[in-house]
């Protein structure tokens, strides 16, 4: 499911960016003479015809090399994305080799911050529906979604990074840098972590097992701990997936607001400048990515819920 | 409240129609009715105020000046009030995510409907189709379609009108692209009510007295989906409200001079500095776009728990 997926996919992307005018040379500072650009055409085969570019992205087929026929070199089947038409000399592999640990570790820090913040307080609230702890709560989390990251990045910035310097602002360095940008990203999603583990408690709190549970006796704590939660849990658990990938896609705001060298902000800039090898590896990056965390998310949800049952 | 229940209970003695009852438990919620209040206030004061305001985008000397009595919210980098400038970004934020919505309402009843309708091989393709999609980055496709597209779509505008703007394309590839995007879990929702509404016996009725697939369709069974697809409609408002001002903050939505909530935002983020905080150009923005997404939220929770009949438990 996974490979023909990335191809479609890579196959749109590829598509998309070549029916856009303009090309990677456009802008280059000396207006280039017809010869440069033609010899700079030819180096990186953009004056193919399309569909040999694209079986030369994928890496599959033969070319004319030295006087011999000889398959491609690289390609996508060989995991290679090619050489960034950009940032010249660099390959879109070294790119993003450079930029995704960042990234992902900023992603993961919003992932705990978010979990860690929206768990608790959706299951307090569930616990407390109706009352005001329930109403002071919700008010909460619904503010935390309304709240995105390109706002909350300047107020942080603003009160804890120049009024009371508590933080440093930008760079990326010892753990203090993290702690912004965390907060930032993650902000919004514990509001809408938090909104859906309030409404799965709510409803597992109503079951028929929990009546069973508190007749027989068990504690609350054990009740909501041992038993509510699996069940009310498992929204979030089917929300995790996207919320894993939009974190690391969401970043590119707060990439560029903390001046953090992850590749969100390769993203942005790549197509704009048309650099079509680029956009097209981040494009299948995060699709990968995405795709592959949902299939974790259904591996789980089957661990929790045992009357799920695949084929 | 006890008055409200009586209400109800008199509604329920009377005979009063389901839209009556609906109404009365929207009335009981608060938030939701403060909600469309606030919302109703700023569409209006947005639309109006163009033609209240004397001054309206005119420049003035004051640049940077903080809040006061002559301009509310202050001014920004080119001496612009920001309380009309605010407005401004409130209606084309509205503007945008309202188009949107629209555009994601059409195609996810269309597609949802025909599913739930046609059933079989057919409801399975479309909905793997929607599976398909709902594992993409859908935000990035937004950003590359945006920055890919937006020539070409010019360039057409162009040769078939003889002077269309590069705005207007932007403007038309957003509402095209936002609504491309939101409308997955709309189509969800209506094949799942329309699956449960096809056995029913009216439909069946329907079907005996001869109407065909589409008749049944218009006729029978999209006006009893008008509920969820109104709530929908409702929580995918503020959602395309934020893609549209996140876009806008990356510089890919709404250009200068026109203003929306985000490219307001994005503006004063850009002032940030340690000499000075001109702290009302981001404050005034962003406390707007949250309260109207807040709102929104609200009317939207309200609005399910009038739809929904699975809420007449919790109350």
């Amino acid at each position: 499911m996974l490979v023909p997926l990335v191809l479609v996919i890579s196959f749109l992307a590829f598509c998309l960016v070549r029916v856009a005018p303009g090309g990677p040379f456009d802008k280059e500072r000396a207006p280039a003479s017809p010869d440069i650009e033609r010899n700079l055409k030819a180096k990186y085969h953009l004056d193919e015809p399309m569909w040999q570019q694209y079986l030369r992205f994928v890496g599959v087929g033969f070319e004319k090399r030295d006087g011999e026929w000889r398959a491609f070199e690289g390609g996508l089947v060989r995991g290679d994305f090619g050489p960034s038409l950009k940032y010249r000399n660099h390959s879109v592999n070294d790119i993003i080799a450079q930029g995704l640990p960042v990234s992902l570790s900023l992603g993961m820090l919003s992932f705990c911050f978010a979990l860690g913040v929206g768990i608790p307080l959706g299951v307090w609230t569930a616990i407390r529906r109706g009352r005001w702890q329930d109403h002071v709560g919700s008010f909460f989390s619904i503010l935390a979604v309304c709240i995105p990251a390109f706002v909350m990045g300047p107020v942080l910035i603003v009160l804890l990074g120049i009024r009371w310097p508590v933080f440093p602002v930008g760079l990326w360095g010892g753990p203090w840098h993290v702690i912004l940008p965390a907060i930032t990203l993650g902000t919004y999603f514990a509001g809408k972590v938090s909104r859906l583990t309030r409404e799965g408690m709510s409803q597992a709190l109503q079951s028929d097992f929990i009546t069973t549970a508190r007749a027989k006796g068990v504690s609350e704590t054990a009740i909501v701990l041992r038993h509510a939660l699996r069940e009310g849990l498992l929204p979030v658990v089917t929300y995790s997936g996207p919320l894993l990938a939009d974190l690391l896609v969401g970043s590119f705001v707060v990439e560029n607001l903390f001046q953090i060298p992850g590749i969100g902000v390769f993203l942005v800039n790549s197509s704009i400048n048309r650099d079509y090898t680029m956009v097209v590896g981040l494009v299948i990056l995060y699709s990968v990515m995405l795709l592959t965390l949902n299939l974790a998310v259904d591996a789980v949800y089957g661990l929790l819920d045992k009357r799920v049952k695949y084929g | 409240m006890a008055e409200a229940t009586h209400q109800l209970g008199q509604a329920l003695e009377t005979g009063e129609s389901p839209n009556r009852r609906a109404w009365l438990r929207f009335r009981d919620n608060r938030p939701a009715v403060v909600a469309s209040v606030f919302l109703l206030g700023l569409i209006v004061l947005a639309l109006a105020w163009p033609l209240i305001s004397s001054r309206g985008d005119l420049h003035s000397e004051a640049q940077f000046a903080a809040p006061s009595g002559g301009s509310w919210f202050g001014t920004d980098v080119h001496g612009r009030d920001l309380f009309g400038r605010v407005l401004a970004g409130a209606r084309i934020s509205l503007i945008v995510g309202l188009v949107g919505a629209l555009v994601s309402l059409v195609i996810g009843v269309l597609w949802g409907a025909t599913a739930g309708l046609l059933g079989g091989r057919w409801d399975n393709a479309m909905m793997r189709t929607v599976d398909v999609l709902y594992s993409l980055p859908s935000i990035i496709f937004v950003i590359v379609i945006i920055t890919t597209l937006e020539g070409v779509l010019q360039g057409w505008l162009e040769s078939w009108l003889g002077g269309g703007s590069g705005e207007t394309a932007r403007m038309l590839l957003l509402y095209a692209g936002l609504g491309a995007v939101s409308w997955l879990t709309m189509a969800r929702i209506v094949r799942g009510q329309v699956l449960a509404l096809r056995e029913r016996q009216f439909v069946e009725a329907a079907r005996s007295l001869g109407l065909g697939t589409w008749a049944i369709l218009w006729r029978h069974i999209l006006p009893n989906v008008v509920g969820v697809v109104i709530v929908y409609l409702t929580l995918t408002l503020p959602a395309v409200i934020l893609y549209e001002s996140f876009l806008s903050y990356l510089g890919l939505g709404i250009q200068p001079p026109r203003a929306s909530l985000g490219s307001l935002i994005a503006e004063g983020a850009a002032q940030i500095n340690p000499v000075r905080i001109y702290w009302w150009m981001i404050v005034y923005p962003a406390g707007c776009l949250a309260a109207l997404l807040m709102a929104l939220n609200f009317l939207g929770d309200g609005l399910r728990d009038v739809f929904d009949p699975k809420a007449d438990k919790d109350r």
